[in-house]
């Protein structure tokens, strides 16, 4: 294995990362509100078809990007007036809205594009492409020198490589969520508003008593949950991918709650988690099973390797993981 | 405070829920430009109209009696088993390892060992997630959604490598022997002249199902262990009170609901594909969450809701097949079920408290 190959797979490590990071980090603001979130998945694959379909028919990946993040947005209040409103079963609501995405989007796809619950391949205006650096060598040197981009590459020095490959030539979602972290540290630790929102997730009574509205910052908590699952299903139909195809988003939701367990609900620990588990699946996705010496890792083992982590965390094996104390509670103001 | 009869709660707000999830689904199919009475006559023709179809029905029915009674079990104990999926996988690889590996003399006797193994396999797949919540307070949702997980990814390398018969391409276990197949409702009802049920894959499975019913409305009602469970729902603080082991009734009951999930193989597995294959499963262990919200954990209730949904389910094959109308329409209405029998729950309960209230003082 040499150098360029292990760039590569780090370059495809960021692309896979990326959705699994705003995910994560909107279940991060949700659960930290105290309003558990199993329906990231849900939220994320009804983004990614509006995105794909709007951006199909109106040739702008932005508009597309809107109707995604809208579309999320709209699940998310559904689960605020499930959870929040009329005090229902969180993890249920989560299940249903998985469900009514699963199923609305293949329907609504089906009714508008006729092409077997799929919208059609996005061309280039439709899709969000990658941004060239300076000095980084991207299709436009390529196409200046008439030879193969990975030619080129190939033949860059070591740290030209990991500049062009890695760095440069990503779409600007995947720096927008790499940047999300840093915001999302700050909002949460170094703002009155994360302050409060880190508390009615683990005494809303207290924050109550303080005179300050619990429903308003568990919906605001909810909101942001919901435009960064839409920015991440925007990102897997328009960015990673070209299109909606059902079921898109094969279990990221899952694998993002994972991470944000796996981080035990802080922000900078989500990046590491979803890097990594975002690692496992570029490896699976390059090598089929993996042979080290005469042992061979089949590659179930690296599918199933985010969750299986993840329930060693739970289980409290390395380190304990606590969830925000009134997570999952519904607020009843008055007794 | 008892504010409603229990008839109110029992018939009145799930009928009003089911009422509201099947006018939003009829809004959908009037959104993409279908006609919703055109369409219910279609599904109810499809589903009801014939033996055919009705074969369909019950054996969709039948799977979702498994995995509602398994949703239904753990709610009592107030456990929420989203692993119904992974858990009827697992039962499926237990069915298929007892089919294969085998000799059987008859299909009876099988179907005994292929239950305990299912239902064996099922539990132990539930196992770990209900110790992990009972011993180390991991959440059981979380546990049992990341067990589905590793139980497809499971499956998936145990077809690929282990049963797959050498030479096939496709990723599945070799026929079971005919010494195990099960009667089909078209071997038990068809007579000389009629034959009834033809090719539909209702079998003998049915009747396991109803008596697994009984048996859990027994249980949960009737013994000291279901009192248990039931008060351990209810507050655990009490039942820790009264002596009542939360482990205890955390792993017993996440047992039982694994164990009811995994059954569900001896119909999808052993009763109709006769072989185990990819994603046998298809969602029923999902199904098993609406289901039980719907039948309201009772197992009378379960029963008739599973009934339901294998008509949706059936019916909504039949419409893909006539119509433009793709299968997710089910996935839709499954999706509103949950959403108004589970977590908006408070919407029809709360203004019909209300009402109920405002008669009570008219009434004194």
């Amino acid at each position: 294995m040499d150098m360029l190959t292990i760039i590569q797979v780090l370059d495809s490590t960021i692309r896979l990362s990326t959705p699994l990071l705003l995910a994560c980090l909107a279940g991060l603001f949700s659960e930290r509100a105290g309003i558990f979130d199993i329906g990231l998945e849900g939220k994320m694959l009804a983004a990614a078809f509006f995105s794909a379909a709007v951006a199909a028919l109106s040739g702008s990946v932005w508009l597309g990007l809107l109707a995604g993040t809208a579309a999320s947005l709209a699940l998310a209040a559904l689960h605020g007036l499930a959870s929040i409103t009329f005090r229902g079963n969180q993890l249920i609501s989560g299940v249903a809205i998985n469900f009514l995405a699963a199923g609305m989007t293949v329907l609504i796809a089906q009714d508008w594009f006729k092409q077997g619950g799929r919208t059609p391949s996005l061309l280039t205006d439709g899709r969000f492409r990658g941004i060239e650096f300076p000095f980084a060598i991207g299709p436009s040197e390529a196409e200046a020198a008439g030879r193969p981009l990975s030619e080129l590459i190939a033949q860059a020095n070591f740290v030209q490589q990991i500049y062009s490959e890695l760095i440069s030539g990503h779409s600007i979602l995947v720096y927008a969520a790499f940047l999300a972290v840093p915001l999302t540290w700050w909002i949460l630790f170094r703002t009155r508003f994360g302050l409060r929102l880190r508390a009615v997730g683990e005494n809303p009574a207290a924050v109550d008593t303080a005179g300050v509205s619990v429903i308003a910052l568990r919906y605001s908590a909810v909101a942001i949950c919901g435009v960064l699952c839409g920015i991440a299903g925007a990102y897997l139909a328009t960015a990673l991918q070209a299109g909606f195809v059902k079921d898109m988003t094969a279990g990221r939701g899952f694998i993002a709650l994972a991470a944000l367990i796996f981080a035990k609900w802080r922000p900078w620990h989500a990046l590491y988690a979803c890097l990594l588990f975002g690692f496992l699946q570029a490896v699976a996705l390059r090598y089929q099973n993996i042979h080290i010496g005469n042992f061979v890792i089949p590659v179930q083992v690296m599918d199933a390797l985010p969750y299986i982590l993840t329930v060693v965390i739970l289980a409290g094996f390395v380190g304990k993981a606590i969830p925000p104390r009134a997570g999952g509670e519904p607020y009843v103001k008055e007794r | 405070m008892q504010v409603m009869p229990k008839w109110a709660d029992v018939v009145l707000i799930p009928v009003i829920s089911l009422l509201l999830a099947a006018l939003l689904s009829a809004l959908v199919i009037i959104g993409i430009g279908e006609d919703p009475i055109a369409a219910v006559g279609l599904m109810v023709q499809g589903a009801l109209g014939s033996t055919y179809g009705w074969g369909y029905t019950l054996y969709y029915a039948t799977n979702f009696m498994f995995t509602g009674l398994a949703v239904s079990v753990a709610f009592h104990a107030r456990l929420f088993n989203i692993g119904g999926e992974g858990q009827a996988m697992l039962g499926g690889l237990g069915v298929a390892l007892v089919c294969v590996y085998l000799p059987w003399p008859h299909w009876s006797v099988a179907l005994i060992a292929a239950g305990l193994a299912a239902a064996v396999f099922g539990a132990a797949w539930a196992a770990i997630p209900a110790y992990l919540q009972a011993r180390r307070g991991s959440h059981i949702v979380i546990t049992t959604i990341m067990f589905n997980f590793i139980a497809a990814a499971v499956l998936n390398y145990v077809l690929v490598n282990l049963l797959r018969p050498k030479g096939s391409m496709d990723p599945a276990s070799q026929r079971f022997p005919e010494t195990v197949h099960l009667p089909s409702f078209q071997e038990m009802f068809s007579t000389a002249d009629t034959v009834l049920f033809r090719g539909a894959p209702a079998n003998v499975t049915f009747f396991v199902a109803i008596l697994a019913c009984v048996l859990v409305w027994l249980l949960i009602w009737r013994t000291r262990l279901g009192y248990e469970i039931r008060a351990y729902g209810h507050s655990e603080t009490g039942a820790l009170y009264a002596g009542i082991s939360p482990f205890r009734i955390t792993m017993i009951a996440m047992l039982i609901s694994g164990g009811l999930a995994g059954l569900m193989a001896i119909n999808n597995v052993m009763g109709e594909a006769e072989r185990l294959v990819l994603n046998a499963t298809e969602g029923a262990g999902f199904i098993g969450i609406a289901v039980a919200l719907m039948g309201r954990s009772h197992p009378f209730g379960v029963f008739l809701a599973a009934i339901l949904f294998g008509f949706l389910y059936q019916g909504g094959a039949e419409l893909a097949l006539w119509t433009t109308i793709p299968r997710e329409l089910i996935v839709v209405i499954q999706a509103l079920v949950i959403l108004f029998t589970g977590a908006l729950d408070n919407m029809v309960r709360i203004p019909l408290e209300r009402i109920f209230l405002r008669l009570r003082k008219r009434a004194g």
